[in-house]
Formats: structure tokens, C-alpha cells, sequence
């Protein structure tokens, strides 16, 4: 395994002063790939990403290609573009939106003229203010481009672009809570089926909802091909990915990486990407994809950074996000503040999540703060596997999105990998680590 | 005579315009009534139901499902301190008891003279710096109790006014053109566009045929 040479595709030329911009953007080959686009039919565009296999950046990991053929027959349908990052410890969406804002819209653009909508939507986390700012100062520079809007680049095709902005809201990042909101509504997830927008979603239209990440591929898809892109990365695995490493490495930061290539012990431990354990301590355990996802022991470490392969060991690559925890670390506190964050964040329509992830935030922080009981951690087993029966993954679901069955992770994570801490938090009535 | 002055007024009419359907623009309606308010008024609930032609109750039960919609008046900055996992494994959660204290106010408080609000916030998306502090929710990264006493400091003495506009301002950048084409005019551009592709297709068709 190792770091490759495979070129950057969504973060490249991110570093040039005010790569914000449409100068600079311009500079560096942009809207290239919409006017090659442009120059194909809607059905090549599609053949192409479909040729890239390129899987979802959001979270779930679903072929983006696939989501579009799926795109019911209507004349009236939507994009919406999902820039509402909030998974804990995710943080490429808000990288790209605020340096690299003109590639999301050129991208949202190709899935528009591929899918051939009515109108697209960028809906951006509210707590992004400088992001929705530049995305939409962007935008006001790609309608004077003609990049966007009536007859674009000259093209008989024209559409519209909408940059939403959200209010604070998790769940929001769900995509069917998110066509709510966009619909101004409280961001409850619908019941499914029907399990895709693309056969009933934005107001009743079909819908397709693709991740900030995801759209920021398609210009180099255009540009380079399907294949090039299906060249990188292995199996089911294809391109590049941004993984955002956070928590106690040197280097944290967005680094992106070929698919499978590399390892987590290079992400966490190369000189040029996290650089190892911060202060010379010793890894403890390391969240592989984001919050909702069972944690990794160092006895993980040198599995490939790819969907099947982390999925194959009990844990997802989720949104890409890698949060390292040193020797140092209270795995009680740990899964106790993500507890904390999923009780906060239950849109409160299902029962098991509303009330499961109350139970278990009051009988965590109760072991946390020294008056655990010797029950509590079989009490919290129960609680979890009534949210997400036999406690394996990915999780049986109990609940009308994701949510609720993604509590357990860490919980029952924690348990299984350091039950003795727990216990000594119970029998000495106060955490070790304080 | 309606809530908003006339310029909030005209924007909020703008920002409709943006979406086939009027309620779309409930979210975006709120930012600009806390950006003439600093937080929700009742009043501009009022309003806002009566420019969407829903119920204020409409309103109030939606914009009471998202944090950064304040019902109840905040300091002029919003102090959000993130204490999720990536901020909580760098010091996050010492930084708001320090914040809290040098404040002089709990968690969800606001200072006596009205200048701040502070709160713990939930993941904020940028934890390659953590701890991480927004105030009204522009970035402050890698904070230490340090440099957090200058923060507030410096916000107190006016000195962040450029990088930090009041509560409730969220966007500063207009969109500067409605929509272009009317819905009608795609639909038709799409059915075209479809049977020319259609035509191609058939003759291209044809032309392999004839040289079979």
C-alpha cells in the first residue's frame, strides 16, 4: 500500500490565491468540461459517469450513474445538490463550497444538462456563512459567464440555479428531510417506500440528489473520460476521495487520496498526511466514516481506504471522515458526546430513536460522571438493540431514516473494545481519565 | 404598514421568485427577518406567513425545528463553541467553561449589556482546526482560551465589525439576477431539444441501414 500519484480531481488547483474566483477558476481549465458536455448528448454525459462507477461522496456510497437512470419520466423534474454537511468530524463539503464553489456549480450544471431538469438547487449548511457567500458570488459570476441560465454557452439548453441556504439541522443532510426543508418545512425524513427521490421528490417531482463531492467529480469525468476515472481506485472503489482526518494526529486535514490504494496506517501515520499520534502517545481505536460508523481497533489499520473493504469488516467508509483517538483518550466520554450529538439531533418522529437516544445519552453521561450502575452497560445493550435488533451492521432498521439505527455504533463499539473501562467508571464512581 | 421596511421587503419578494412554489423560500425568508431583527419576531413571523399565504403558526412550528432560528432575542454576537467528537478530543469542551466564565454566563445565556450570546454548538465541519468558534457563524479555528480572550475582546471594542457582521446578517451577497427562462419555455426547449435528438438518432439509423 502506499500514497499514489493518481492526479487530484476534486481538490485540485484548491490552493491558488482566490481559487474562489471565476478568474482563477478560468485559469485553471474551468467550465471546460460543461462545454464539452454541452457538445454531447444528455445520454453520453450519463454513459460517462456511468463508465466512472462513480459512488456517492455523501455518505451511503450509491452509484451515482445508477441514482440518474433511476430518474422517473416527467417533463418536470429537479437537482438538488447536498451541501448540508453536518456528519461529526466530516468537513470536505465546507472545504470545497468555500475555496472551490465554481467546480460544484459546473459540475450541479453537467448533472442538470445530463438529467435534464427544470431547475437545480445548491442547499448549503446554514452555519456556512463565508460558503453560501462565495458559492453565491460565484454564481452571480457564472451567470454573467453565461454559464448558466438561458441558452448556455450558446447551447439550446438553459437552466436555473438556486443556491438554498439551511437553518441548522443534522437530519437536513438526509435526502428526503433535505427536499422537505427545501420545501419549508421542518426536516422530517419521509417514509419510504418510495426509497429514491428520483421516483418522487422535490414536490412531488422526480428528483435527483447528489452530494457536493459527488458534482465536484463530474467536470473531470467530462473532461478526462469515464474510463480515466474507472482507472483509479479497485473493485467497486473508483477515483479519488477526499478523507478528512481529524482528532489526535499531527497533521489533521483533508487529504485526497486514490480509493483503496492506500491504507488507514498511511492516512493516520505517513509524514505527509496525519503524521502519526500527536505528543508520541499510542493509538487507541479510530472511527473509520464518520460518527454513525462502528469503531476500528489498531488491529484495523492496514485495511484499504475503500467501501466494500471497510464494509466487509463491520464498519462503513461513510462520509470519509477519519477521527483518531489516542491512549489517552475516555471512550465512555467519547461515545457518551456522540450519544449526546444523535439525542440532540432525532427529528423525534420515530419512538425508538427519540426515546432510545435519550435513554442511552442519560445512562452514558450517568456512567461518565461516576454514578453508573453495574446494570447499566447490559441496560444499554438492550436499549440499543431495541433501536437496531441483534446489534450487527449495517444496522436492521427500525426507524423511517438512518438516524436512530446509527446511535448503537458507538456505544456498543466502546463496549465491545474496552467493557473494562466501562466497569472501572462504575466500581470507582468517577471517570479514570479526570 | 407591514413588519419589514421596504428593502427586506423587496428582497424577500426576490427571494420567492426563486422557487416554483412559495413556501420554498420559508428558510431563506427567516435569515432575512433576523437579519433585520437579529432574532424572529413575532411580528415578522406575522409577515412572513402573510407574504407565503401560510398560518403564522405555519411559520412558527417550521422555524422552531432549526437551531439557528432565534425566537427570543441574542446578543448582538452569537458565541457558538463546538464540543463534538473532533473539537471534544482537542480541548472543546475546557473552551466553553472558559468562554463561560470569562463571559460571565452559562451555557444558552446572554451578557447584561446585551453584546453576547453564547452556546454549545454541534459539529461545525471544519476539525482539521479544532477547537473550532463561530460567532454568528463565521469561523474562528484552532482557538486556545488565549486567543478566544482576544476574540471577544476585539469583537466588544468593534475591531472584527468587516470579518463579523451582526447577529442574524447571514448572507452579504445578493443574488444579482432572478431566474432567466420561464418554466414553460424549458419545458418547451426540452420536448424540442428531445425530438431533434430523437430525429439524429433515426437518421443515423437510416444511414447505417443504407449502407448495410
Amino acid at each position: 500500500m502506499a500514497i499514489t500519484e493518481a492526479p487530484h480531481i476534486v481538490t485540485a488547483d484548491i490552493d491558488a490565491p482566490n481559487s474562489h474566483t471565476l478568474e482563477a477558476y478560468l485559469a485553471v481549465g474551468g467550465y471546460e468540461g460543461l462545454k464539452k458536455a454541452l457538445s454531447m448528448t444528455p445520454e453520453e454525459v450519463a454513459n460517462e459517469v456511468d463508465k466512472a462507477s462513480l459512488l456517492g461522496r455523501g455518505g451511503a456510497g450509491f452509484p451515482a450513474g445508477r441514482k440518474w437512470s433511476m430518474l422517473a419520466p416527467s417533463e418536470v423534474r429537479y437537482l438538488v445538490v447536498n451541501g448540508d454537511e453536518s456528519e461529526p468530524a466530516t468537513f470536505k463539503d465546507h472545504m470545497l463550497i468555500e475555496r472551490m464553489p465554481h467546480r460544484i456549480i459546473e459540475g450541479a450544471l453537467i448533472a442538470a444538462y445530463a438529467t435534464q431538469v427544470m431547475a437545480a438547487f445548491i442547499y448549503v449548511r446554514g452555519e456556512f456563512a463565508l460558503g453560501i457567500e462565495r458559492l453565491q458570488q460565484a454564481l452571480n459570476e457564472a451567470y454573467a459567464y453565461n454559464a448558466v441560465g438561458r441558452n448556455i454557452f450558446g447551447s439550446n439548453f438553459s437552466v436555473d440555479l438556486v443556491v438554498h441556504p439551511g437553518a441548522g439541522a443534522y437530519i437536513c443532510g438526509e435526502e428526503t428531510a433535505l427536499l422537505e426543508s427545501l420545501e419549508g418545512k421542518r426536516g422530517y425524513p419521509r417514509i419510504k417506500p418510495p426509497y429514491f427521490p428520483a421516483a418522487i421528490g422535490l414536490y412531488g417531482a422526480p428528483t435527483i440528489v447528489n452530494n457536493v463531492e459527488t458534482v465536484s467529480n463530474l467536470p473531470w469525468i467530462i473532461s478526462h473520460g469515464g474510463a480515466a476515472f474507472s482507472a483509479l481506485g479497485e473493485g467497486r472503489s473508483t477515483g479519488t476521495r477526499i478523507f478528512a482526518l481529524s482528532g489526535h494526529v499531527r497533521r489533521p486535514g483533508n487529504y485526497e487520496l486514490e480509493m483503496v490504494k492506500t491504507t488507514f496506517r498511511d492516512l493516520i501515520y505517513a509524514p505527509v498526511l496525519g503524521g502519526g499520534i500527536r505528543s508520541g502517545r499510542e493509538l487507541k481505536a479510530f472511527i473509520p466514516g464518520g460518527v454513525s460508523a462502528p469503531w476500528f481497533g489498531p488491529d484495523k489499520l492496514d485495511l484499504p481506504l475503500g467501501q466494500d473493504e471497510v464494509g466487509a469488516n463491520g464498519s462503513m467508509l461513510g462520509s470519509g471522515s477519519v477521527v483518531v483517538m489516542d491512549d489517552h483518550t475516555c471512550p465512555v466520554r467519547a461515545a457518551w458526546r456522540i450519544t449526546h450529538f444523535f439525542w440532540r439531533e432525532s427529528c423525534g418522529q420515530c419512538t425508538p430513536c427519540r426515546e432510545g437516544s435519550g435513554w442511552l445519552e442519560k445512562t452514558m453521561r450517568r456512567i461518565e460522571e461516576g454514578a453508573g450502575r453495574p446494570a447499566d452497560i447490559d441496560l444499554l445493550l438492550d436499549v440499543c438493540d431495541n433501536i437496531a435488533p441483534e446489534l450487527g451492521w449495517p444496522p436492521q432498521q427500525t426507524t423511517i431514516c438512518v438516524l436512530g439505527p446509527s446511535i448503537p455504533s458507538s456505544i456498543v463499539s466502546a463496549i465491545r473494545m474496552f467493557e473494562d473501562e466501562f466497569a472501572m467508571h462504575v466500581k470507582e464512581g468517577a471517570c479514570p481519565y479526570e | 404598514m407591514g413588519h419589514f421596511n421596504s428593502e427586506v421587503l423587496q428582497r424577500a419578494k426576490e427571494l420567492i421568485a426563486l422557487y416554483p412554489h412559495p413556501r420554498s423560500a420559508l428558510i431563506p425568508l427567516c435569515h432575512l427577518a433576523q437579519e433585520q431583527d437579529g432574532w424572529l419576531t413575532p411580528e415578522a413571523i406575522e409577515e412572513i406567513a402573510q407574504l407565503l399565504d401560510i398560518s403564522p403558526a405555519e411559520v412558527a412550528g417550521t422555524a422552531s425545528f432549526y437551531d439557528m432560528f432565534h425566537r427570543k432575542p441574542v446578543g448582538r454576537y452569537l458565541i457558538s463553541v463546538c464540543t463534538n467528537i473532533a473539537c471534544m478530543l482537542s480541548g472543546g469542551r475546557e473552551l466553553l467553561q472558559h468562554v463561560s466564565q470569562r463571559l460571565g454566563v452559562a451555557v444558552g445565556g446572554t451578557t447584561a449589556d446585551g453584546m453576547f450570546t453564547l452556546e454549545e454548538a454541534e459539529c461545525l465541519a471544519d476539525c482539521g482546526s479544532a477547537p473550532v468558534v463561530q460567532v454568528n457563524h463565521r469561523f474562528f479555528s484552532a482557538m486556545t482560551p488565549d486567543s478566544v480572550d482576544q476574540l471577544v475582546e476585539d469583537l466588544a471594542a468593534g475591531k472584527l465589525s468587516d470579518v463579523v457582521p451582526p447577529h442574524g446578517v447571514l448572507n452579504r451577497v445578493k443574488r444579482e439576477v432572478g431566474l432567466q427562462v420561464p418554466v414553460e419555455e424549458l419545458v418547451r426547449q426540452r420536448r424540442e431539444a428531445s425530438q431533434a435528438r430523437e430525429e439524429r438518432a433515426r437518421l443515423a439509423q437510416q444511414g447505417q441501414e443504407g449502407r448495410s
